[in-house]
This record gives C-alpha cells, structure tokens and sequence, in this order.
C-alpha cells in the first residue's frame, strides 16, 4: 500500500443551472490571452450534444484515452514509437475550427461610423487573422439549451445504444448541463502522450501541470486527453491546460470555478488512494467495472493501519484530517451519489459528478409518473433523463450504481419533505434504500444547504517541505534580463520575440465628447 | 584574404561558432522559447503529406550529407564501397529524398506564404527559414546534373575534394583553396548551407536539437514532488 493524496471535486448536476459563471471567471484569471481565447479550462455543456470540441465523446474519432491491447493498458492513438512516427503531423489533432474560429467584434465602429440612417453594427472580427467574418457558424456554447436541430445533437456519443429517435419529440426532450474541467486524472493520458515528459502529475495533490519551459509543442497530449482538456496555445505554440488553481488550493481556498459558483454546486477537497493499484485499476478487463475498479482504490481515512501508512508515505496530520472531512469522501465512497465521467476512457478520473434528477413536479400532479411510497417522489427509473444516458455518461453504461444514487437522493427529498412539509418524519424512502435518518439529514446539509465550509475543505500545501531552497534564489529575481522573472521572453533577446499582439482593432476610441458634439458642427 | 578564403576558411568557423554557442545560450536561458512552433490547430489541411514529406526528406538529406561528407573516406572504401558507386548512391538518394523534401517543402512553403491564418500569425524568422531552406534545396538539387557529368566519366574528384574540405574544416586544417576547384554551383549550396546554421539558433529549427528519443524509453507517468528527498 502506498498512499497519495488526490485533489478532488465532486460537481453536483442536480443543481447545476447552465449560467456558465465557472466558465467565465475561469476565462478572466486563465485564459484571456491571445493565443487562447478559444481555449475554456472550464466549459459547460447543454446536453444532449456534441460538446466543446465538436464530439469529442467519440474515441472512434479523436482516438483519445487508454485502451487494452492483448490484455495490456495502452494509449488508443498507439503507443511510443507510433507517436514518434506520427510526430510530424499528428492525424488526430483538433483544427481550431473543431473548437471554434475565435472572434470578437467591431465594438469601435459603433463610435467611430459616420452620421448615417441606419445605426452602424459590429461586425464579427476573428481574432486569429484579425479579418473581418461573415457569419459565425459555431461558438463554444452553440447548443446551449437544446439550440439547434435534433439529428445535429443526436451525434452525442452518450445516445449509444439507445433508442434515440423517441428523444426527438418535443414530449420526451431531455436536458442537462454538463460543466466540465480537467479532471486531473490518476492516470492521465495526457502526461503518458507527451514525448518531452512536459506535464506531470503532483505527488503532493495530484494537479496535473503542463510545464511551460520543457514543452516543445509536439501536441500529442491535445489529441491523447480524451476530455480534449488540454489546448494549443497557437501564440505561444505550447500546451496549456487547467492549473487546478492551484496557486489558491494551495493557500487553502477554492478554485475560482468553485468558488464563483452561484448554484454552490461545487466541492473541493481531498481523497486518499491507494498508488499500488493504479495500473490494475485502470486494465479491468470490463469498462462496466472501472467505476468499481476505481472506488476500490481509495482508502478509508479513518481506519488507523491508512492512517499510519499515510504518515510514512509523507502525508501531514492535517491532510489526514482534511481527507476525513473531506466532501469528496462522503459523496462518492460513502454515498456513492457520485461517478467519474467516461470511466471507459481509462484515465481514473478525479472530477466526479452527481448525477441531476428531472424536474417532473406536473406529471407528478397529473399521476402520470410512478411514485414511492409516499406517493409525492418520482421512482429514479421513470424520470424524464433516460437512466442509460446517464449511465453512458457516467459508468461506461452500467445502470446499477445511477438507479442507486438517484435513489438515495430521492428518498433524501421525500423524508425531508414530510419533515418539512407534512411536519411528521416519514422514513419509509429512506428504509426502501437502506439510509438512516442522519445520513439523510447529513446528505440534506451538503446538497441542499451546501455551507461554504463543507463545500471547501482544502489543507494548505506544506511549503516548509519544499525541495528547493529559498535562499538559493535571492538576488535572481527582479533585475535579470533572462526569462527567470518575466512571462518566459526577455525583451532585450536576440532570439524570436513575441508574435503581433491581440487582433482586436487597436485604433483608440475617440472620446464620445470629441465625436457627439452638441451642436453637431464637427460632423 | 580572397573571397574564397572568407567564404570557405572563415565563414565556415563564423557559422558553426554561431550555431553552437547560440543554441546554447537560447537552450540555457530561453527554454519557454525552445519549440517546434507547430502551425497545424491552424490549418491541418494538407499537413499529412506535406509536413511528412518535408521531414523525411530533409532528415535522410542530412543522414545522407552527413554519411558522405564527414564519415571517414576509408569507412566506404572499407565496406567495399568505390568511390564511383559511392558517387551513384549519393546521386540517386539524393534525387530521390531531395524530391520528396522539394514537393513536401513547396506545400508547406505556400501554406506558410498563402494560407490567411498561417500567414499573418507567422514571424518574419518562421517566412525567412523555410524560404531559405527551401533556395539550399534547390540549389542542392542542381548540383545533381553536374555529379551525375562526373560520375558519368567515371570522375568522382569534385565529390571527393568537397568531402576533404568538409574535413578540413571540421579538422580545424582549413583549405579553401579546394572549393576553388568544384563548380559554382556547389559554392553556392554549400554557402546557403552553412547560412542555415548560422541561422539555426535564431528560429525555430532549434527544435531538432531536442528530438524526443528519450520518450522511446521512459515510463508514461511523470509524477513530480516538491518534497525534500530523504
């Protein structure tokens, strides 16, 4: 046994309503900059749909993740020497426009037009060749709440083996988002496809970073990712992936995508597994297993022989403490109303999500769904999302473990219904899934009250066990003309400097008083 | 000092000065700048065979130079290899690698040039290389006519003078007075060649120098710690 710590978060669908706060806050601390405006470390989803990037649930396709060769793990796009090959043009790399043609718009026309009948419009810019564009076709959210045709979202990898024609009636639409981040996986694929060993894990937290100085952008992790969470900054040519915020973690504070979240749908914290069996983890022989596989690897803080292992494997008392209060822990091994996304994909992914139970309150009304006992909560499998959808989305297809979890959490709902509402407890749910009254008040707390401070328990990092030295870095700082201390390009180089700055016009707006005299007479 | 002995005893050192002392220096201290600048999330149209023909041909070119030019003479004559028949397969290697580069360079040549969203976001090093490149090629692929005349009469003596000069440059003997001897049009090659690596540092051929071998080898997972190693 050889324990980690995991930096973990659980995303809780049920909800989540789409306002795409976490997207935006990322984009502001992360990624807005040229080179990535098309790049979203934090994107969300309407599904059904094809996502961002266009399908990229289909590893037919994108040949992303791991896959078992002869009874062995190995990456789906091939193995080393096929990377090497392939290294000149790598066939399964996105274009930019399987993301999106970045653009932004003429806001300065708007004020610099001259006086004329119609009002002057904006026109689309792209912000890749600074022209002006006729029409945008897609975006990083063009299917946001169902837009679009049916047979274009049908594509959707999570509809495979079901019947999704029935889905196209207006009467059986389904619908939920899916807010997605790097998952920071255990066994990442990223890190396995890059040929100059530039991303790695952390042993302390287990963030995935892509190290900016030792990336030569071969761009073998932007095809291996099967979340194609990695992107291509195509200014700096390097790859550039979400950081886990992982200057906040580390001081003990949330994500920015957490933090901001108005739905408090967000937890952070940490889970502790077991390192030994990652490999066996990973290669069960049934994708249906993998979800199982993976719960199975972590381990119970609670139980001394863990916890003694832990010291000696380096992990600090108060990370033990953060791992035992951990809301991660309780969602997805004690409650298991948590699930990884795309177990199939093989990379033991650490961002797990609750899955979202249906709003059907009228149907409800109209006795048109089958209810529990108290006649009130819908029954998991008659919900309007299609169980196998979920399933296809969140344990490689196995319907089980969803039923189960929507399950708890609606006889959670139903006994804290009659407790609100009929004033009298009624237990009766909660004994048809074997749930005691504490864990259902317990769950009612974190889900639906969901405090800040049981959202967020994160140990601060141990910086006084730090490899380096601080005082070898005095006097290096603050005065070089190398890259120690700036963005990574000194200005007074020799070698290539920095491509054109941003595409956006950079003509300055006039003052409005300079253009919009009163008297009109500048005109 | 003649043309000839700045063009062939001195700029040879100028070139190789620069190449190895610059590279180092950009290694040392501008690793975030030490990239392949791959263009192709811009535009993949074409990229397959172009940027694979481009490749191929201009590492068996360089395998190729390198075999001929700076492994010792007696290794070939060694193996039985004539100096004759040493001329032949340079010639037909190089013809046929030289046209492989040719087609693929001239793709990726007028993707660089006339793609939109290549073209603008392209700095002047990344036109300059592959256009310069692109001239030695050429260059390199006239000097074909003029080695297969002299193969053709049975005379491998331009091909061995340039193969002594090559030495004697790397030797630190310098002789310019042997390229006096060859075509002009081997001047001209050889002097866009030695351009290249006087140049390499500055742009983004630097990426050959950190040829990914090492992944042929190495665990997949990389976890690093921050902790101080007992």
């Amino acid at each position: 046994m050889k324990i980690r710590a995991q930096f973990a978060m659980v995303f809780n669908l049920d909800k989540c309503i789409g306002c795409h706060t976490c997207s935006v806050t990322c984009k502001n601390v992360w990624t807005n900059r040229k080179g990535v405006e098309y790049a979203w470390f934090n994107n969300v989803e309407s599904k059904p749909g094809i996502g961002y990037p266009k399908e990229w649930e289909n590893q037919d396709k994108w040949k992303g993740g791991w896959t078992k060769l002869n009874g062995k793990l190995e990456l789906k796009a091939g193995g080393r020497l096929k990377k090497i090959v392939q290294i000149f043009s790598n066939p399964n790399l996105p274009e930019i426009d399987d993301y999106y043609e970045p653009f932004t718009y003429d806001y300065a026309r708007l004020q610099n037009a001259p006086l004329s009948e119609a009002a002057p419009t904006a026109r689309p810019v792209s912000q890749i060749t600074g022209e002006k564009m006729d029409k945008i076709t897609w975006g990083p959210n063009w299917e946001d709440d169902l837009a679009g045709e049916f047979a274009s979202r049908a594509r959707d990898k999570n509809f495979s083996n079901m019947e999704k024609e029935m889905y196209k009636q207006f009467e059986n639409t389904f619908h939920m988002y899916l807010p997605r981040i790097c998952n920071h996986c255990i066994n990442p694929a990223c890190v396995a496809s890059c040929p100059s060993g530039a991303l790695y894990k952390r042993e302390e937290d287990g963030i995935v970073l892509a190290d900016q100085d030792r990336c030569r952008g071969w761009r073998m992790c932007i095809s291996g990712c099967p979340y194609k969470k990695v992107f291509f900054n195509w200014e700096s040519s390097k790859a550039e992936k979400c950081v886990g915020c992982y200057p906040r973690v580390e001081n003990g504070m949330p994500t920015v995508c957490s933090e901001s979240c108005v739905g408090r749908i967000r937890y952070n914290g940490i889970i502790l597994y077991d390192a030994d069996k990652i490999s066996a983890a990973a290669s069960a022989d049934n994708v249906q297993d993998l979800y199982q596989e993976h719960l199975d690897m972590f381990v119970d803080p609670f139980d001394p022989a863990v916890i003694e292992q832990a010291k000696k494997d380096g992990i600090t008392d108060d990370w033990i403490l953060a791992a035992q209060k951990s809301p991660i822990y309780k969602m997805a091994v004690q409650w298991k109303i948590a699930f990884p996304l795309h177990p199939e994909y093989r990379t033991l992914p650490m961002i797990w999500y609750v899955p979202p139970l249906s709003p059907v309150q009228s149907q409800i009304d109209q006795k048109a769904l089958p209810t529990e006992a108290d006649g009130v909560i819908p029954k998991a499998s008659a919900m309007r999302l299609p169980v196998k959808y979920l399933a296809n989305l969140m344990t490689a297809g196995k319907e089980q473990p969803i039923i189960d979890a929507l399950n708890r959490m609606i006889a959670m709902r139903s006994y804290q219904r009659s407790v609100h509402v009929e004033g009298t407890p009624d237990t009766r749910a909660l004994e048809a899934v074997g749930m005691t009254e504490d864990m259902a008040k317990e769950m009612y707390r974190y889900l639906a009250i969901a405090n800040y401070e049981d959202r967020f328990v994160i140990p601060t990092s141990k910086e006084e066990m730090r490899l380096e030295d601080y005082h070898g870095f005095q006097g290096q700082a603050g005065f070089s003309f190398g890259s120690a201390s700036s963005v990574g390009i000194s200005p007074n180089s020799l070698f290539p400097e920095r491509r054109k700055e941003s595409m956006e016009p950079r003509k300055p707006v006039p003052h409005a008083d300079e253009l919009h005299d009163v008297t009109g007479e500048r005109y | 000092m003649s043309l000839t002995n700045l063009f062939f005893g001195v700029y040879p050192y100028i070139a190789l000065t620069v190449f190895v002392i610059g590279s180092w220096i950009r290694y040392d201290n501008e690793q975030y700048t030490w990239k392949t600048d791959s263009s192709q999330l811009l535009s993949k149209q074409g990229m397959m065979l172009a940027s694979n023909l481009f490749h191929v041909g201009v590492i068996m070119i360089f395998f190729g130079h390198f075999a001929g030019l700076v492994l010792p003479h007696g290794l070939w004559l060694g193996l039985g290899i004539s100096d004759l028949a040493h001329q032949w397969i340079a010639i037909i290697a190089g013809v046929i690698f030289g046209i492989m580069c040719l087609v693929g360079g001239s793709m990726l040549w007028y993707r660089r040039m006339y793609n939109p969203r290549v073209r603008i976001n392209s700095r002047r090093s990344d036109v300059f290389i592959i256009t310069w490149l692109m001239a030695t090629l050429i260059l390199g692929l006239l000097t074909v006519p003029f080695s297969i005349g002299h193969a053709v009469k049975g005379d491998p003596a331009v091909m061995l003078a340039l193969a002594e000069w090559v030495k004697s440059i790397l030797l630190l003997n310098p002789q310019p007075e042997l390229m006096t001897k060859v075509d002009p049009i081997f001047r001209a090659h050889i002097f866009f060649g030695m351009t290249v690596f006087l140049v390499f540092p500055f742009t983004r051929l630097v990426h050959i120098l950190t040829a990914p071998f090492s992944y042929l080898t190495r665990a997949y997972q990389i976890v690093r710690t921050k902790r101080r190693l007992a």
